[in-house]
C-alpha cells in the first residue's frame, strides 16, 4: 500500500501522465504483452498442433481480398496456417527471447560491473579489458558468429530444438558489456560515498555492501538502458532468425514468418511477410519510444536532440 | 605517443592471438580434416596414419602455434566446398561487400548532412518536422524489411530495377567491379539504398544535435553580431565544426555497417562476403568459417587501432589516460 502511494505522487507517473506519447506506446505494448501471454485463448487457431493444418490451405488471401477464405482473417502462411495465429505465437517467441536476452544479458552484465566496480584490481583490468574487446566487435557480428558456431556444434535437429534457451543466451553474450560498463561507471560513483563508508565501518561484509546497498543505487541507468535493449534483442532475434539462424519454421518467430513469405513475394503473396514485418516495427517502435522517454524522465542530463 | 601506439599495437596483437584461438577451437572441435580430406570410405587405421602425418596428435598448444604461424603467412586452411585456398575465396568476395559499402557510406553522407543542416536550422518547418519523425520510426525497421519492401516495390510492382544478384561486372586486375556498367551501377541502388536506410536516422540526429548545439556558442552569435551573410555563418562557421564528431561516428559506424551487410547481401543475394559466410555454415564449411572470423577480426582491429591512435594523435587527453 505504502509503494502504491509512493508510486502514485511520483514524478515518474506525473511525467506519464503528461505524455501522450508514452500513454499512446505504453497501451499498445500493454496489448501486445496480454496478446502474447494469452496466445492460447486469444489464437483462433494453434498453430503449434500439426493435425489442424492443411497444406491445401496454403497461401490464401487476406479475408476481403479475391480467393480469401472467412475462416483465415489474415490469409495463411506457405504451410497453410493461419496467419493472424501464427502472427500471435511468434509475437510470444521474439518477446519471449526478447525479454529473455535482456534479463540474462542484464544479469551477467550487472554482476560483472559490480565485481570490477567494486573490487577493483586486478580483476577490474581483466574484466573490462574482455569488455572493451567485445565492445570493439559490432553485436550483431558477434551474435551471427555465435549461432552460426552452435549450430554447427550442435547439428541443425538439436538446434532447432533448442532454439529459443540458446538464442536467449547467444543475443545475451553478445550485449552484457553495455551493462557491465554502465553498472561499473555507477558503481564507481557510489563506492566512495559515505553511507558505503558507514556501512563498512559498522563491518557489514562486502558481498552485503555490494548487493545490499551499492547495486540499488546504480538501478536507475540500468533500468533505462533495459528498455532499449528489449528492443534491440528483439530486433537480433528478428535478423537471425531472418538469417535461418534463429526459430525454425516450425516455431516461427516473427523474423522467421518474414523470411519464410520472403520467397513467396515474387509470386504475389505479399501477405506473409507484410503481416508480421508490421507487428514486428509497431513492437520495436513503442519499445523504443518508452525507452526514450524513460530515459528524458530519469536522466534529462542524457538528453540530446 | 610511441609508448602510447606501441602499447596499442601490443594490444591489438593480443586480441588477434585470442580471435585466433576462438577460431582455431572451432576448427579443431567441429571440423575433421581427415574428412575432408579422404571422405567415408577410408578404414580407422588409414585414417590414423594420416592423422599423425598431418600432426593432429600433436599437445595442443603445438597445432595452435602451427595454426597462427600459417595464419600470418596468409595460408587459412582449404574450404571444403570451393576446394581452394579459404583466404583465395574470401578475397574474391571482397570486391562486391566493398563495392556495397562505398555506395552506401557515400549515400549516407550525401543524405544526412543537407538533411540534419536543414531540420538544425529550421526546427519548426513542416519539412523537418517529416525528416525528425521519419527517422524515429526509421530506428524501429529492420533493415530487412526495408529490403524487402523495395523488392516488392520497385522489383516486383513496378520493375523498375533489378533486386537479385551484382549484374554485369567488368573485371579490372582481378577486382570485379559493377561500377562501370550500367547495369551493375543499376543492381547497386536496391542494396545500397536499403543498407543506409538503418544508419540514416542516427546520422540525421547526429548532424542536427551537433549543428543546433553549435549554433548557440558564442561564437556564431559573434558571427551574427558582425553581419556576417547567413549562408556563409551557417555553412562555413557554423558546419565545419559539426564534421569532427559527425566523422568519429561515422568511423565507428562503419564496422556495423559492415555487419549489416550479411542481412542485407541475403536479400539481395549479392555475392559479396556475407553471402558467402552464410553459405559456409550450410554447407558446414568450417575451414572458410573460421577464415571469415580472422579476416573480419583482423578488419576490425586495424580499423580500432587506427583510429585509436589517430585520437591519441589529435587529442592528449586520450593517451594519457591510458597510462597508469
Amino acid at each position: 500500500m505504502k509503494t502504491w502511494q509512493r508510486f502514485k505522487s511520483s514524478y515518474l507517473l506525473y511525467s506519464f501522465k503528461r505524455d501522450p506519447v508514452a500513454i499512446l506506446s505504453f497501451g499498445v505494448l500493454m496489448v501486445l504483452v496480454v496478446i502474447s501471454l494469452l496466445a492460447p485463448v486469444v489464437a483462433p487457431y494453434n498453430t503449434y498442433d500439426t493435425s489442424t493444418i492443411d497444406i491445401m490451405d496454403a497461401e490464401t488471401p487476406p479475408t476481403w481480398m479475391e480467393g480469401g477464405d472467412e475462416r483465415f482473417i489474415l490469409g495463411t502462411d506457405i504451410q497453410g496456417r493461419d496467419l493472424l495465429s501464427t502472427m500471435i505465437y511468434g509475437l510470444r517467441v521474439s518477446l519471449l527471447i526478447g525479454v529473455g536476452a535482456v534479463l540474462f544479458q542484464a544479469f551477467v552484465g550487472i554482476l560483472v560491473g559490480l565485481l570490477s566496480g567494486y573490487l577493483g584490481g586486478k580483476l577490474d583490468a581483466f574484466l573490462m579489458r574482455i569488455a572493451d574487446i567485445q565492445f570493439s566487435i559490432p553485436y550483431l557480428i558477434v551474435a551471427i558468429f555465435t549461432s552460426a558456431i552452435f549450430k554447427l556444434a550442435f547439428g541443425v535437429g538439436r538446434y532447432e530444438e533448442l532454439a529459443v534457451p540458446l538464442l536467449i543466451i547467444i543475443i545475451g553474450m553478445s550485449e552484457w558489456p553495455k551493462y557491465a560498463r554502465t553498472v561499473r561507471a555507477s558503481v564507481l560513483g557510489e563506492k566512495n560515498k559515505e553511507y558505503v563508508e558507514a556501512a563498512r565501518v559498522i563491518g557489514i561484509s562486502r558481498w552485503h555492501i555490494m548487493y545490499r546497498h551499492v547495486l540499488p543505487n546504480t538501478l536507475t541507468p540500468v533500468l533505462v538502458i533495459s528498455t532499449i535493449q528489449v528492443a534491440e534483442a528483439v530486433m537480433s532475434e528478428a535478423a537471425l532468425s531472418f538469417l535461418g539462424l534463429g526459430m525454425p519454421v516450425t516455431k516461427p518467430s516473427l523474423g522467421t514468418l518474414i523470411q519464410s513469405g520472403f520467397e513467396y513475394i515474387f509470386s504475389g503473396s505479399w501477405w506473409i511477410t507484410f503481416y508480421p514485418g508490421i507487428l514486428l516495427v509497431v513492437l520495436i517502435l513503442v519499445i523504443l519510444l518508452l525507452g526514450d522517454w524513460l530515459r528524458d524522465v530519469l536522466n534529462p542530463k542524457l538528453y540530446k536532440g | 605517443m610511441f609508448a602510447f601506439i606501441v602499447r596499442r599495437i601490443i594490444q591489438a596483437i593480443i586480441v588477434m592471438l585470442v580471435i585466433g584461438l576462438v577460431g582455431f577451437i572451432i576448427q579443431h572441435q567441429i571440423g575433421d580434416p581427415v574428412r575432408d580430406l579422404v571422405g567415408e570410405r577410408v578404414t580407422p587405421a588409414e585414417r590414423e596414419v594420416i592423422r599423425d602425418r598431418l600432426g593432429l596428435n600433436d599437445p595442443f598448444y603445438i597445432q595452435y602455434a602451427r595454426f597462427v604461424k600459417n595464419a600470418v603467412k596468409g595460408d587459412l586452411g582449404l574450404s571444403f566446398f570451393y576446394k581452394k585456398p579459404a583466404l583465395k575465396v574470401i578475397i574474391s568476395k571482397a570486391p562486391a561487400t566493398i563495392e556495397l559499402v562505398i555506395v552506401t557510406a557515400l549515400l549516407l553522407i550525401l543524405i544526412s548532412i543537407p538533411a540534419g543542416i536543414y531540420s538544425a536550422i529550421y526546427p519548426k518547418s513542416w519539412l523537418s518536422r517529416i525528416v525528425m519523425a521519419l527517422s524515429t520510426i526509421g530506428v524501429a525497421i529492420p533493415v530487412f524489411l526495408t529490403a524487402i519492401a523495395l523488392i516488392y516495390f520497385f522489383g516486383v510492382e513496378l520493375n523498375w530495377l533489378p533486386s537479385y544478384g551484382r549484374g554485369e561486372t567488368v573485371n579490372i586486375w582481378g577486382w570485379e567491379s559493377g561500377f562501370l556498367t550500367l547495369d551493375g551501377l543499376k543492381h547497386l541502388i536496391l542494396p545500397s539504398v536499403s543498407l543506409s536506410s538503418i544508419m540514416l536516422p542516427l546520422f540525421i540526429r547526429l548532424v542536427r544535435a551537433e549543428m543546433m548545439e553549435i549554433l548557440e556558442t558564442e561564437y556564431i552569435k559573434f558571427a551574427w553580431a558582425k553581419g556576417l551573410h547567413r549562408q556563409r555563418v551557417w555553412y562555413i562557421h557554423a558546419f565545419k565544426n559539426t564534421l569532427l564528431p559527425v566523422i568519429t561516428v561515422f568511423g565507428v559506424q562503419l564496422g556495423i555497417l559492415f555487419a549489416f551487410t550479411i542481412l542485407t547481401e541475403t536479400v539481395f543475394n549479392w555475392q559479396g562476403m556475407g553471402f558467402m559466410f552464410l553459405e559456409a555454415v550450410e554447407r558446414s564449411d568450417t575451414t572458410l568459417l573460421v577464415a571469415y572470423l580472422v579476416v573480419v577480426g583482423v578488419i576490425f582491429v586495424v580499423v580500432n587501432t587506427i583510429v585509436d591512435i589517430v585520437y591519441g594523435l589529435v587529442n592528449p587527453m586520450v593517451r594519457i589516460a591510458g597510462t597508469k
